[in-house]
């Protein structure tokens, strides 16, 4: 396995939340992962957020790991949840909360 | 870096024969698209099996001639 794959592992296993996007959580430089990040706010979820324009390897890196060619992407415990589209359906339905929920995240009530 | 609404429905149809399809070009740059669509392909999957499977219709295009695909899946009964 490839550095930048064992760095996304580690993270992804390191943190109970992970947000792999475009920019900071202060400062999103993407539309699409401003959306999650507004998302999780709002939840008041406490996440880790990665900067894949901050390296190169990581931004390929995340594509290849989670099958998924875009960014952002997001992981709750370890497990890839989805994409914008995915993550503001499943915000949308109360999905996104139950699951949150069910995996023990803590959330600002 | 561009593609025609036509020539992504045509690799979307490729791999989901039965589907209803919808194509919208949200900018009219050809580069963001959304795609709703219903196949039966996608009963049973979940929402991120069912992107996957798009995903691998687009043979690596997305990121790369398609910048920006919002989807919508859904499984026809």
């Amino acid at each position: 396995m490839s550095d930048a794959l064992e760095a996304i592992r580690n993270t992804v296993a390191g943190h109970d939340v992970v947000l792999f996007m475009k920019g900071t959580a202060d400062r999103p430089q993407c539309g699409f992962s401003n959306m999650v990040v507004q998302i999780l706010d709002h939840m008041g979820v406490d996440y880790f957020d990665v900067n894949v324009l901050a390296d190169e390897n990581i931004r390929q890196g995340v594509k290849e790991f989670a099958s998924w060619p875009t960014i952002p992407q997001l992981y709750v415990k370890g497990e890839f949840v989805g994409g914008c589209d995915i993550v503001r359906e499943m915000f949308q339905t109360g999905e996104l909360k139950t699951l949150l929920q069910d995996k023990g995240v803590a959330l600002a009530a | 870096m561009a593609m025609s609404a036509e020539a992504l429905e045509a690799l979307l149809r490729a791999a989901f024969a039965d589907a209803d399809i919808q194509i919208k070009d949200l900018t009219g740059n050809g580069d963001h698209y959304k795609a709703i669509i219903k196949s039966c392909a996608f009963s049973g999957k979940s929402r991120v099996a069912q992107h996957q499977m798009v995903y691998a219709a687009l043979q690596g295009k997305m990121g790369g001639e398609l910048h920006a695909l919002a989807l919508e899946t859904s499984a026809k009964p």
